[in-house]
């Protein structure tokens, strides 16, 4: 134990310092130790163990580094003549592999013993490998140091040879993307495999998350969300691609595993230090032993690791003042995040996730691609989201992080630190106010401020009356809240409200958003949201399910049906009960059943044991109290039957009630329930605005009730009477007379037609009773008969959506289609107390 | 038994703007909540309404919209917003590298009487 003493006073000669030894050579242990020598250079003598064989370097710089912009000297912190001018001895290569507290040593791989008087662990994290089978091939790798990128560069240029290559990055956190955008800019064809449904779900909320996928597969990545990665693919010992679990494949030449870090514990949990997730320090960094301190991303202080570098920098300033005898303490940091992708700007700090007294404000810019988001709690800033444009963002994280009151300057504050801090302009009605008279409002028209102010006075009172008498706001919308200033600061209270807006997130109403859908080619909830500036971030129980419906309508076959967006009828395929236990109604076609169904229902009703099964107003049976779990065999053993969903649960084709017709009635006309099965099987699957019925009467005794259906058929001698518009809900309406024709296939093709339009004019959640009396029947036999091809054009549309509908959800889900829907994720049986 | 943590799983098996349910023996259903904002909230399953499960209703924000008569609870207090009274227990939920714990003693304490 002399030998140490020795070799101390040979480098140092200053005998009396204390022997700090520091495992790991990375940003926190080499930044401890200037902080170390920049109080008191004299008061340790340091050795560094490093298990890189090169110097410190700037780790987060290896993604410029990966993108070319940058060479490795660019980012080397301190080079080795800083070891040797502070007569530090570095031991590159080499890493500690234990350590001894009772005899303070520390022992490296090759056998080296260094003794301690207080040693610094900064072993950083370990990237997470997932362990799929060939997670070890060769051509796997992670994202954390040189030798990493040295692989990565490897793999483009040898890609280069064939047409550039293919990588798959595993992992759309702000690692894996920073590596798919250095991979992609080296000439590789880049996959990102993403598991959760938006990218740096961490850091970004869906709308922000949204319009990086957006730019990133603009850029030409390919970006697969909710992507479970089941196996990476082998061809002779080599990783050749990427297996997912719903069987999806993507070639690659190189994989990159960034699914995210664990502190590297290892190490001090041999030596039996306290550990949980990371090595446990105080406020002054020090670990469960006093001789042993610890900082960086190994450590866990307050419950609280660190992935990020910042607040490096703060531990760093309280281990050295503790180290030097003037402890400070550490207390946590606030993080925040920017994405190094040139060419996107993107921030995030904070707490984004809102509260309850926590209040969004949320601005959108279109035009410009900007969203951004903050969150005031009591007066002060708690979090921020800025995508597109990022000029404030350390504005914001600055009010964040001094947690000022900033009621103040609330109004003004999404607008950025320019416009809230511009005094009078802190409140929107005055810097309407305060615009010129030829100031432009709406870009779009043209429309100056005078000119709105004009038509106000000229007797424009609402939104609408301003918009069909000039324009403003007519258009993308964007400046309407402009206009309804204008409106306010005009004529005081005197605004007359307009044509209900869809819901409280938007000033847009109903027609505006589909008819920007279109327009637009919107094809996304995130992306209408954006586009149509809607001031939540992520919309309310109104307009998510009317947004997915209206996207469905518009584009068949193309837009993904959002579940979380359904009500929960529709997202379980049954209705739900008082009791929270469902009913089940399998599809009978026209009334019409079968003993096989019949016995497939009995059946059912005892193995599951149904309490109730009732002969529904719709002609079909309804069995009631299946509990969630249950409903997947219950639609097995109905599907085993040839039954399919009946749909009893949604804003769709319900049901298509007939009486029996010429085939057996002794009145009857024309073969009603024919007719009806034909409706059915024409119709069946399809999504509506609202429930939607249709009945076929054998003759005008109508003993289907045609007349209060949405579409009804009326048979008589000469042909079939088409009615629509009725309802025997709470407002009974009889029906309209549509129209007479002659044959079924008119009869037919009319329903589908009046379907489409109906499909594709009506609000969310009205039923065609309220419809027709709304727009009125002359303008639906407008379009319908005005011009004689517009039945065949709608029953067209309507026959195109058909075929991606009709497709049963119930045998979906027996196929195991979101199964976690029907699963509990476990259950809790606390143990019993035996007496 | 103070601050023992029930470990639910991990936080992937909830798809966020979902929820799931956890019975317990003996006691109240649990329903876990994964919201747009990949935050994660647990009450008991039961509308303070009509006992509607709230684990089937819409997600949006910190609020959950109950499927029987649209009450919306909030996620975080359990309490009913607007002009509706009401609160449903809430159980404190914590996610710890991946994984989601429940309070053990909110979870089991739920017990009918």
């Amino acid at each position: 134990m002399n030998a140490p003493m020795n070799m101390k006073d040979a480098r140092s000669g200053q005998p009396l310092a204390e022997r700090l030894v520091v495992i790991g050579n990375g940003m926190a242990g080499c930044r401890a130790v200037e902080e170390v020598l920049a109080r008191d250079p004299g008061r340790y003598a340091v050795t560094i163990f490093g298990a890189e064989p090169r110097v410190n370097y700037n780790r987060i710089m290896l993604s410029p580094v990966l993108a070319g912009e940058k060479a490795f000297d660019d980012i080397v912190i301190n080079g080795p003549e800083w070891y040797s001018d502070n007569a530090i001895t570095l031991v590159s290569g080499d890493p500690v592999v234990a350590i001894d507290r009772t005899a303070r040593t520390v022992t490296a791989k090759s056998g080296r013993v260094e003794p301690y008087d207080r040693l610094l662990i900064a072993t950083g994290s370990d990237p997470f490998i997932i362990p799929v089978p060939g997670h070890d091939l060769s051509g796997v790798v992670t994202f954390r140091d040189l030798d990493d990128v040295d692989k990565m560069l490897a793999a483009a240029e040898a890609g280069k040879a064939n047409g550039g290559g293919n990588a798959v990055v595993i992992g759309g956190g702000l690692l894996g993307l920073e590596a798919a955008h250095g991979l992609a800019l080296r000439g590789m064809q880049v996959t990102v495999v993403h598991l959760m449904p938006t990218l740096m779900e961490r850091q970004l909320d869906e709308a922000a998350g949204y319009l990086l996928k957006t730019e990133l597969e603009r850029r030409g990545q390919t970006i697969v969300t909710g992507g479970d990665t089941a196996a990476i693919l082998e061809r002779g010992g080599h990783v050749a691609g990427v297996r997912l679990k719903d069987g999806r494949e993507f070639p690659a030449d190189i994989v990159v595993m960034a699914v995210g870090i664990r502190p590297a514990t290892a190490l001090a949990k041999a030596a039996g230090l306290e550990v949980e997730r990371g090595i446990v320090v105080d406020d002054h960094m020090v670990t469960s032993d006093p001789a042993i301190i610890a900082v960086g991303e190994c450590v866990q202080h307050r419950g609280t690791c660190y992935g990020l570098v910042a607040p490096l920098w703060d531990m760093c300033r309280a281990l050295a003042d503790a180290a030097t005898g003037t402890p400070s303490g550490y207390e946590g940091s606030v993080t925040s995040t920017k994405l190094k992708v040139s060419g996107i700007d993107l921030f995030s700090a904070g707490d984004f996730s809102g509260d309850d007294g926590a209040e969004d404000i949320v601005m959108r810019d279109a035009s410009r691609g900007v969203y951004k988001r903050v969150i005031v709690k009591d007066g002060k800033l708690v979090g921020a989201v800025l995508y597109g444009d990022t000029a404030d963002g350390s504005w914001y994280f600055d009010l964040l992080k001094k947690g000022e009151d900033i009621s103040a300057i609330r109004e003004g504050l999404i607008f950025g630190q320019a416009f809230a801090q511009g005094g009078a302009l802190a409140d929107p009605n005055a810097a309407v106010a305060a615009l010129s008279d030829d100031a432009e409002v709406c870009g779009c028209n043209g429309v100056s401020k005078g000119k709105v102010v004009g038509c106000i006075m000229g007797g424009a009172h609402s939104l609408d009356g301003v918009r069909s008498a000039c324009k403003a706001s007519a258009s993308c919308g964007s400046c309407t809240g402009l206009v309804e200033s204008l409106l306010a600061l005009t004529l005081g209270g005197a605004v007359e409200s307009g044509p209900r807006t869809l819901c409280k997130c938007t000033s847009f109403t109903h027609d505006d958003v589909r008819r920007n859908i279109v327009d637009k080619q919107l094809k996304a909830i995130p992306q209408v949201m954006q586009e149509l500036h809607w001031t939540t971030p992520h919309g309310c129980a109104s307009c998510r399910p009317a947004l997915n419906y209206y996207l469905l309508c518009a584009w068949p076959g193309e837009y993904q049906d959002e579940q979380h967006s359904r009500f929960v009828n529709e997202r379980m395929h049954a209705n739900i009960q008082k009791d929270g236990t469902y009913s089940v109604v399998p599809r009978m076609w026209g009334g019409l059943t079968n003993p096989r169904e019949l016995r497939a229902i009995a059946d059912v009703v005892e193995k599951y044991n149904a309490p109730m099964v009732k002969v529904t107003g719709g002609q079909r049976l309804d069995i009631f109290g299946i509990r969630k779990e249950d409903l997947p065999a219950v639609w097995a053993d109905l599907n085993d039957a040839g039954m399919v969903s009946g749909h009893a649960y949604g804003k769709s084709l319900r049901t298509v009630k007939t009486c029996v017709g010429s085939e057996w009635c002794r009145f009857g006309t024309q073969d009603s329930t024919g007719l009806g099965v034909k409706l059915e099987r024409m119709t069946w699957g399809s999504w509506m605005p609202h429930k939607f019925k249709i009945a076929v009467s054998g003759c005008p005794r109508n003993c289907a009730e045609a007349t209060i259906k949405d579409f009804g058929v009326v048979c008589v001698d000469s042909g079939y009477e088409l009615h629509v518009g009725g309802n025997g809900g709470i407002k009974v309406r009889a029906t309209d007379l549509l129209c007479k024709v002659e044959t079924e296939q008119e009869a037919m093709d009319v329903c589908a037609a009046f379907i489409q339009l109906y499909r594709e004019q009506a609000h969310y959640l009205e039923r065609t009773a309220p419809w027709i009396e709304r727009v009125g029947l002359e303008h639906v036999k407008a379009g319908l008969f005005s011009d004689p091809a517009a039945v065949a054009t709608l029953a067209a549309r309507f026959r195109y959506s058909q075929q991606f509908m009709q497709d049963d959800p119930w045998a979906r889900r027996v196929a195991g289609e979101d199964a976690q829907l029907h699963q509990h994720l476990a259950e809790v049986r606390p143990m019993e107390i035996v007496a | 038994m103070i601050g023992e943590w029930l470990d639910i799983g991990p936080v992937d098996q909830i798809a966020p703007g979902n929820a799931r349910t956890l019975p317990v023996r003996g006691g109240e259903e649990i329903a876990v909540f994964h919201t747009l904002d990949n935050r994660f909230f647990a009450l008991v399953n039961k509308c303070p309404h009509k006992q509607g499960p709230l684990s089937q209703g819409i997600v949006h924000g910190n609020v959950v919209t109950c499927p029987l008569h649209s009450w919306n609870i909030s996620l975080k207090t359990g309490e009913a917003l607007g002009d509706d009274k009401g609160c449903v227990p809430t159980i404190p939920l914590k996610v710890d590298a991946g994984r989601i714990y429940l309070l053990r003693e909110a979870v089991v304490g739920k017990k009918a009487a």
